[in-house]
């Protein structure tokens, strides 16, 4: 699948919480297949100090509109920058980049956990799950009840759970405390958030003989393999993120 | 029509833009976003002997105008390059050239043997000046016995073109370009990343695994300027500068200051076709002023009128 560099026009940018937004774009032309897990590397213009481009995960693709979605989180300059954008400004995008989620065997009961905005992958994958009939549990994981993202999209997708880390609201806790774990037991487990969350759910599933994929999130520079500086320490060497991942089998990983 | 062609003796190179080892891969990385083989020369990852793992993780931190890294010359070796990635790229239409590494001079030398015999490759860039690794490196491109030593035992081992990388990590660059110059190098390109450190301050620790990384980007492209005019008016071989180069205007500069072609280098990080572009804008810009061949324009500013 052919990358590409293009620019998109932002037909929409929401605010859904104190620090988190998403852009809507319009492609100019059709879009490529973008696969659930897949990212952009989007340039960041008007803000002296950024650099490099920022790497964000694909939230949501709509073929029918050429659009796609992107769920942003401000940690810096850069995505500061981005959450000032306008209706009818202009993006650059290189897309789409890294590899995706890996698909289920037959008959397997599936999990998505996300935390903060690492939930943005797992809007896109529970789409495509539902479209090849899965039905996956969600479990999402919020610090308090200020820091939750709106997640009314995700009740489409599956049955969804929820953990505050001071039971604001849903169930007090870790994802990795909440009752459905204990309860019902999994095949596959598909993860993005904070790495100490991802770390506790994979040890979780590799506790049960769960198969899991997680997505990394580390630091990049050009997003499709020529600085090698976004590597991830395998049992196969020094990995790139952008190439490799960012979904990587925890099997895979030295964790 | 405009001549943008170089040479170095007697090795052609179509037009004088170039892309920086360790910014480009090996080309196919770059192969959906443009028709590489457009470019004068590409010159390629650094490779090693045996295979490298490289630094560990943090490797990159952005600065203003620019970023370090600390990749470490991470690459699988000349096995691996001859097997799965020659036969890839050895048909690109433009010139080669391999970015070699080692921690000894008997690597460096065991290394250009090796790749002299792959008939696709029609020169080879010394480095001895990686600043991100223990053993060799950046230590023999400081020092200038070490420099003159290596240059020497490569350039005897070694009959197609040679081009020295030079650290940017000294006081007196032109006393590096000079030793080159007379052990038989073909070309000196210029310069390699500046030696920097970023501190992370809100967890108040060294933000790369090695603590001090290479700098590249606009931060530095007035030193790399600098250097690439005192060198290019002290020696007789051609002149490849780069550091910093983002736009035509950037690749420019260093033509008019005196290099013969230029490289591109972090640009790629962030637009694919930044190589491209400045080829293309070198052109226009030789038709918008009147000129006719490359060589008009190169060290420009140097000439007596």
């Amino acid at each position: 699948m052919a990358k590409r560099i293009e620019d998109f026009k932002v037909i929409e940018n929401k605010r859904i919480n104190s620090d988190s937004y998403i852009l809507k774009l319009s492609g100019n032309t059709t879009l490529p297949e973008i696969k659930p897990g897949q990212f952009v590397q989007v340039r960041i213009d008007g803000s002296p100090d950024t650099f490099l481009r920022r790497p964000i995960s694909v939230y949501d693709v709509d073929y029918g509109r050429n659009s796609i979605r992107l769920l942003i989180q401000i940690v810096g300059q850069g995505t500061e920058a981005l959450s000032k954008l306008e209706v009818g400004d202009l993006l650059n995008l290189v897309y789409p980049l890294g590899n995706s989620f890996g698909e289920p065997h037959e008959k397997e009961k599936l999990l998505m956990v996300g935390g903060g905005v690492g939930i943005a992958p797992l809007l896109f994958l529970g789409k495509h799950l539902n479209s090849i009939d899965y039905k996956p549990d969600v479990l999402l994981g919020f610090r308090d009840k200020k820091r939750i993202i709106d997640f009314e999209e995700f009740h489409e997708i599956g049955n969804v759970f929820l953990t505050t880390e001071d039971g604001s609201q849903g169930e007090k806790g870790f994802v990795t405390h909440h009752s459905i774990l204990s309860n019902f037991k999994y095949n596959r487990v598909y993860c993005c958030g904070p790495d100490a969350m991802m770390k506790a759910v994979a040890a979780y599933c590799k506790r049960n003989g769960i198969e899991c994929e997680v997505s990394l999130e580390t630091l990049m520079a050009c997003g499709f393999g020529i600085c090698l500086c976004c590597i991830v320490d395998t049992v196969r060497g020094n990995l790139c993120s952008c190439t490799e991942g960012p979904v990587f089998n925890i099997n895979l990983l030295k964790w | 029509m405009v001549n943008l062609g170089i040479n170095i003796g007697d090795l052609h190179f179509k037009n004088p833009v170039m892309t920086a080892s360790g910014t480009f891969g090996y080309g196919p990385e770059l192969d959906d976003f443009i028709d590489v083989s457009r470019l004068g020369a590409i010159f390629i990852k650094g490779l090693t002997l045996e295979p490298r793992e490289g630094n560990p993780y943090p490797r990159m931190a952005e600065t203003p105008a620019g970023m370090l890294n600390t990749v470490g010359l991470q690459n699988k070796g000349i096995d691996h390059f001859e097997k799965s990635i020659y036969p890839r790229i050895k048909g690109y239409d433009t010139n080669i050239i391999v970015n070699v590494n080692g921690s000894y001079i008997e690597e460096y030398v065991e290394l250009s043997e090796r790749i002299g015999k792959l008939d696709r490759i029609p020169g080879i860039e010394l480095n001895i000046s990686c600043p991100n690794v223990k053993m060799g490196g950046m230590s023999f491109g400081t020092n200038l016995d070490s420099a003159r030593e290596a240059t020497k035992a490569v350039r005897a081992a070694y009959s197609r073109k040679l081009i020295v990388k030079l650290s940017p990590n000294v006081t007196d660059i032109v006393a590096f370009a000079r030793v080159v110059e007379e052990e038989g190098a073909d070309s000196i390109s210029l310069i390699n990343t500046l030696l920097g450190m970023a501190v992370d301050v809100p967890n108040m620790r060294p933000v790369l695994s090695t603590i001090t990384g290479g700098l590249s980007g606009p931060a530095i492209k007035p030193v790399a300027l600098r250097m690439v005019w005192q060198v290019a008016k002290a020696v007789k071989i051609p002149v490849i500068g780069m550091g910093g180069i983002m736009t035509t205007s950037d690749a420019l500069e260093f033509l008019l200051a005196g290099a013969s072609a230029v490289q591109v280098g972090t640009a790629s990080f962030i637009d694919p076709q930044a190589s491209i572009k400045i080829l293309e804008g070198i052109e226009n810009y030789m038709i918008e002023k009147g000129f006719s061949d490359l060589k008009e324009i190169v060290g420009y500013i140097n000439r007596k009128t």
